[in-house]
């Protein structure tokens, strides 16, 4: 006596409609479990992606030389002696470009001072660099032109300034070939920075960038903050790490004293990093889960016990306790799928809410934990529902039946 | 072998040879059904009457194989319907038995022809064929205006009428009825009486459990039971 597909499933959406609280209760229940997993996750895979994002912005193939090694060790000789490390030249820099591998570098200078036109100023982190720092950061000039190709010793009166600087110092006048004064001297605005340039920690648009060189004198330093290096391609990464650390060794007397990064290696400790606390925060949710699926067996449980009567009745009608089963795991699993279905549905809600909300955060739930959330949702649907439904298949119809 | 001799001889329906269930309540042992031999030919109207506690209830569950028999050997149709497993037996109380209670047991959240169609539905059999059946059922117990009510809505008389149909919906050749009118005013408990004594004269066998003297006193076969034996009706 197999039953009809259709009216198992008629039958039990019948028992579900017949006890709306019961059903309700439990759709929430599953929902929520669900809702949890997309939404947590949603925001752990965004955050990576943001941290990766943010990353991938430094720009690509990237090698980042710092002045300075450090050491694992907390104290060494060289800090108890108070010795400062080397200074980075721009001739380190120049040096680093004769290897094949390298595409372009960029020094980097970063300090501040006040910045004014016509009464206006402001405090500005202003960014001493190169020509090639644009298309090594991947950004994009708004108006005018970047830092001119030039030789780095030259120290020309140019400066390209960011939007916000551009507002907040000219308004609504013409920034453009206007002259800034930055700290006690006289530079020629020849570019703004579009809206795109992001990096951690900086924001571009606040910032005003000149020639290497004229940050230098400036400041009143020959040293380098930074030398940005890119190589030809992913694979070059490497050949071109060992090549930095060599040449400023060599240039250096044999003194191994700068630290090189590369961003890749960053990116991909964050992605891990990250990555891990997005199954955290799933493994967390899941947890929800089960706890949906102990309510569904609870709630299962009383269903049973509440129609003990119309169990009894079935097998007086002629129903293998096979049927039984059938009919309640068919309803339990009902309930799961609608529950988990809502649950995602919640959860890409909710998760698109964050996305509204912080739009700089991707939000979006990775396909594997809606699909994890949904498996778990139906396998603890029915797991805890063989508890309940195998004790209405054993149910002694004699006894359900009498009960007045 | 054996089951040629029976329809050589009567038509015998049922059979039980010393039939014993027991119950255990605390350390004491209590025979709900001592010894119980009977036989029940094809086509009977047995009443079964005794007062409560006696072991009718018992005896009818047992026959309507929602109940197994400590020992002892239950014969439907000549086949020893106690070694059957539980799937065979469900596959009878479907096929050959038809219940109707004292409740009614119908379920409360389907109409009145889907409380009828279950047993057709359980045995598996597909809509189409079903919907005929359960209108032609219907229509014979003057139900076809009340196909689409819930049981709720429906008077006493008329729930027993619906449970009656469901219980013929799979034409069994047995009719147990336990109490069937114990839960009605006094005109439909006559009706549901006169409904099933006129399918017992259409050839179903019926076996009614019953404390109403009146009601037992209607059967061809009266059987009285005290303390888990019957005392009075085995030929």
């Amino acid at each position: 006596m197999a039953l009809h597909g259709a009216d198992v499933i008629r039958f039990s959406a019948g028992s579900l409609r017949g006890f709306p609280s019961r059903t309700v209760l439990m759709l929430v229940a599953m929902a929520i479990g669900v809702c949890a997993v997309v939404i947590l996750t949603s925001l752990g895979e965004g955050a990576r992606r943001y941290v990766t994002g943010e990353f991938a912005s430094l720009g690509t193939h990237l090698i980042i030389v710092f002045p300075g090694r450090s050491e694992t060790a907390g104290i060494n000789p060289t800090t108890m002696m108070g010795e400062t490390p080397r200074d980075l030249t721009l001739d380190d820099a120049r040096s680093l470009l004769r290897n094949h591998s390298v595409r372009r570098i960029a020094p980097i200078n970063v300090g501040s001072a006040d910045v004014s036109w016509q009464g206006r100023s402001r405090d500005v982190v202003i960014l001493g660099s190169s020509h090639d720092l644009l298309g090594l950061r991947h950004w994009e000039i708004g108006q005018g032109r970047f830092l001119p190709q030039a030789d780095l010793d030259l120290a020309m009166p140019v400066a390209v300034i960011g939007s916000k600087i551009r507002n907040e110092l000219f308004g609504a006048n013409r920034a453009l070939g206007k002259w800034l004064r930055i700290g006690d001297r006289r530079f020629r605005v020849i570019g703004i920075m579009g809206s795109e340039g992001r990096s951690i920690g900086v924001d571009i648009q606040e910032t005003v960038i000149i020639p290497v060189a004229s940050a230098q004198q400036m400041f009143n330093t020959a040293s380098l903050f930074r030398i940005l290096v890119e190589a030809k391609n992913r694979n070059a990464i490497e050949t071109v790490k060992v090549f930095v650390i060599d040449t400023l060794q060599e240039r250096h007397q044999g003194e191994k004293d700068v630290t090189v990064i590369t961003q890749d290696a960053v990116l991909e400790t964050f992605d891990r990093i990250l990555g891990a606390l997005t199954y955290a925060a799933g493994g967390i949710a899941a947890i929800s889960l089960a706890v949906a699926g102990i309510l569904i067996m609870n709630v299962m449980l009383v269903a049973v016990s509440q129609r003990t009567a119309e169990i009894g009745l079935l097998k007086a009608l002629g129903a293998s306790s096979g049927q039984i089963l059938l009919l309640i795991l068919t309803e339990a699993m009902m309930l799961s799928t609608l529950g988990a279905g809502a649950g995602l549905l919640l959860g890409q809600l909710g998760s698109l809410l964050v996305r509204q909300a912080y739009p700089v955060l991707p939000a979006y739930a990775p396909a594997w934990a809606s699909a994890a959330a949904l498996v778990v949702a139906l396998v603890t649907g029915l797991l805890f529902s063989l508890v309940p439904a195998r004790r209405a298949a054993r149910l002694d119809p004699v006894l359900a039946l009498s009960r007045r | 072998m054996a089951c040629r001799r029976y329809v050589t001889r009567s038509p015998l329906m049922i059979e039980l040879v010393h039939i014993q269930r027991n119950f255990q309540v605390g350390d004491q042992t209590v025979h709900a059904l001592d010894d119980v031999t009977l036989n029940i030919d094809a086509g009977d109207y047995v009443s079964i009457m005794g007062p409560s506690g006696s072991g009718k209830s018992t005896l009818l569950n047992l026959l309507g194989l929602l109940d197994r028999p400590s020992s002892g050997i239950y014969r439907l149709n000549g086949q020893d319907v106690t070694l059957l497993s539980d799937i065979r037996q469900a596959q009878v109380r479907n096929r050959e038995i038809g219940f109707v209670f004292q409740m009614f047991h119908l379920v409360p959240r389907l109409t009145a022809a889907e409380n009828v169609e279950l047993p057709l539905l359980l045995a598996g059999l597909a809509p189409e064929q079903r919907r005929p059946r359960v209108a032609r059922a219907l229509d014979e117990l003057h139900l076809s205006d009340r196909s689409h009510h819930k049981p709720e809505q429906l008077s006493g008389g008329q729930r027993q009428r619906v449970a009656i149909a469901r219980a013929m919906i799979t034409r069994p050749r047995v009719l147990l009825a336990d109490e069937p009118t114990g839960n009605l005013d006094h005109q439909s408990g006559q009706d549901v009486i006169h409904i099933l004594e006129e399918l017992n004269e259409r050839g179903i066998t019926l076996i009614m459990v019953t404390h109403d003297q009146e009601i037992g006193r209607r059967a061809r076969r009266q059987l009285h039971m005290m303390d888990g034996r019957i005392t009075r009706g085995i030929e």
